[in-house]
């Protein structure tokens, strides 16, 4: 299947961003991912093709940085940090109780295609810890029960929304297109900073 | 009356924080309006008066790696910021973008205009997709305002800025590897020299700095160099955030003049965890030597923590109570390392594989005394003979943990197995919970 006229003018933008044409490998890499959910042969080639690079190079990219994907994620990726800090506060509690919850290990998807799960490193939300993202978007403070609680909302379509970004959960595929630069227009949403991120303010303004 | 002084947090809890209007009316864009003012020169002279030191980790002067990049040689110029963010425990420029994006964008115009950059880029670390937007539409609505583009303010100054997202690789938050991560290549570190302020994005002269030091610049700017200096110490001058997270009882960002202790952060925190005591902690990530109850008054500076063994790093303290197992703890942080190795240069990647080993054999009771001293052999093999700091990180909580708690390992042998209960440790009694 080949991508649309539309599909194409949005990779020539892509392009266009940078004084030199291949470093739009990246977002481009996002961009099929956004289309197709993972980096399929038809996006390799495209890219390729676009870069004026070979099929082989950008393999070499995609197969370097671990957001690439060789097979399908699932509507809702489920990332649980198990990184030291976060796996000591509960990290590691909470990925093996979601293990046996949805029935699949590392990297798999649920049948349904609804929930991957992958063990993650540090995602900069260590004062929030233990942190699971989902889609790439932050869940703080979780224990084993809130991300049993989360990943059934979201295979019942009702997913619980971020505690720090916007008010609904969007789809993988949604929001790797907003890694590939392409703005959903909801970054108004959401709080500007979560309780941990104010402390020291509150503090300094004589709060407690 | 408490140590704290917020700059950057300063106006953090208004809800409309990271919008343009928000920033403006707590102050933002006058710094760009006194810069554009200014000769280039004579602002890349103030923030080298201001001994404003790199915020990323490795803490060199801002204001001397802006005037590294040489003048009238009719090449392009590039500012990159790196905000890569992902140095375990470190937590501070993405809650900092997420609340004010817009102090970065000041910041980026002030550098690029005294570095005589017409094209800035951030390359943000790409697991975060709220920050991304923060970040993408404060740069949109920057253009509408007339503060990128053409002619900025009327001053002849033209600005394109580029968001990058990464894609899940620690290794970009290193200059060189980031820099070749954004030319489209594999993020793997350069051979230096040439240094990137000579060679850097596209072989042009390039300066690579990291979120919070380019975000300091505009209040600088501001409110001049006397000011910054009246925070801080002798040579690390000026306020900056130290992130606390663990087994505190009130985690979060702290935003305070260089040289404050853990002891004074701690008071501020809350505590750690009521009924339980301080065992390791780590000053500026996983990649700086761990500290423990030895230094709750080592000054956390440059010097200060340098003197003491460790790095300032980024400011991360991770703290760990008595539950905590060290070589649990240090076995995670050299998976994460053997993970994010990039494979270029031998002794990183595979040193870091040797290393995974070992420890798991020691983590299960299976090593013995004289693993110990095979463990610290190899680390001496590993450090220091790569291109980059990596793998250096990645012997940093070993060597450290064998210096503190030598007799935990041989614990784990005596007791056939680790003598910690993983789940004493969790913020919750139960797995159910």
């Amino acid at each position: 299947m080949n991508f649309t006229p539309d599909q194409l003018k949005i990779m020539d933008s892509i392009i266009a961003r940078y004084p030199r044409s291949r470093s739009a490998v990246m977002p481009l890499l996002h961009y099929v991912q956004a289309l197709d959910g993972y980096v399929t042969p038809r996006g390799i080639e495209k890219i390729a093709e676009l870069l004026e690079i070979s099929t082989a190079e950008v393999t070499a990219v995609s197969s370097f940085y671990t957001q690439y994907r060789t097979e399908p994620a699932g509507e809702y990726h489920v990332g649980v940090c198990i990184n030291t800090l976060c796996a000591v506060m509960g990290g590691d509690a909470i990925y093996d109780s979601l293990e046996t919850h949805l029935g699949i290990k590392n990297h798999e998807t649920t049948a349904d295609g609804k929930v991957s799960i992958e063990r993650i490193e540090c995602n900069a939300a260590c004062d929030y810890a233990p942190v699971v993202m989902v889609n790439w978007e932050f869940y703080d403070n979780q224990t084993p029960q809130s991300v049993k609680d989360l990943v059934d909302s979201a295979r019942a379509g009702n997913p619980t929304p971020p505690t720090r970004g916007p008010k609904t959960l969007r789809t993988w595929k949604q929001n790797s297109e907003v890694l590939a630069g392409l703005s959903d227009g909801l970054a108004n949403e959401g709080v500007s900073a979560g309780e941990a991120t104010l402390l020291g303010l509150k503090i300094a303004k004589g709060g407690k | 009356m408490s140590k704290l002084t917020p700059v950057l947090s300063a106006n953090w809890d208004d809800k409309d924080s990271f919008t343009i209007e928000g920033y403006k009316r707590a102050g933002g864009y006058q710094a760009v309006t006194k810069a554009l003012a200014m000769e280039p020169d004579a602002v890349i002279s103030m923030i080298k008066d201001s001994g404003l030191r790199g915020r990323g980790g490795a803490g060199f002067p801002t204001g001397s790696k802006w005037g590294f990049i040489p003048q009238g040689d009719n090449k392009e110029h590039y500012l990159v910021v790196n905000a890569d963010e992902s140095e375990p425990g470190t937590c501070k420029d993405m809650p900092l973008l997420l609340a004010n994006p817009h102090v970065l964008i000041e910041g980026i115009i002030i550098g690029s205009y005294a570095i005589r950059a017409n094209h800035a880029f951030i390359y943000l670390r790409g697991e975060v997709v709220h920050v991304f937007r923060r970040v993408q539409q404060a740069i949109e609505d920057a253009y509408k305002a007339g503060l990128l583009g053409k002619n900025i303010g009327g001053k002849g100054f033209d600005l394109e800025l580029t968001l990058h997202a990464g894609a899940g690789a620690y290794i970009c938050g290193e200059e060189t590897a980031l820099l070749d991560s954004l030319e489209g290549f594999r993020g793997q570190p350069r051979l230096r020299p040439p240094f990137p302020a000579i060679a850097g994005l596209y072989a042009k002269p390039t300066v690579v700095n990291n979120v919070e030091s380019i975000a300091s610049v505009p209040a600088i700017i501001k409110n001049g160099v006397e000011w910054f200096q009246t925070m801080g110490t002798e040579k690390s001058k000026g306020f900056t955030l130290y992130s606390l997270s663990g087994h505190v009882n009130n985690p979060g960002q702290f935003e305070a003049p260089l040289g404050i202790t853990l002891r004074e952060l701690l008071e501020l925190a809350g505590g750690v965890r009521t009924g339980h005591k301080l065992k390791f902690w780590t000053p500026g990530g996983s990649s700086t030597p761990m500290f423990t109850d030895e230094h709750l008054d080592t000054p956390l500076d440059y010097e200060g923590v340098s003197a003491a063994g460790s790095m300032l790093g980024t400011k991360a303290l991770q703290i760990f109570d008595e539950t905590t197992c060290v070589v649990r703890a240090t076995l995670r942080w050299c998976e994460f390392y053997k993970h994010e190795s990039c494979g270029k240069c031998t002794p990183c990647r595979e040193g870091t594989w040797w290393l995974v080993q070992m420890l798991q054999d020691l983590e299960d009771g299976k090593g013995t005394e004289a693993d110990l001293a095979k463990l610290l052999d190899l680390c001496d093999n590993i450090a220091g003979r790569s291109f980059c700091a990596l793998a250096d990180g990645a012997v940093a909580p070993i060597i450290s943990s064998l210096k503190y708690f030598r007799d935990e390992y041989l614990a784990h042998q005596r007791n056939g197995g680790c003598p910690f209960d993983p789940v004493a440790s969790t913020l919750f009694k139960t797995v159910g919970a």
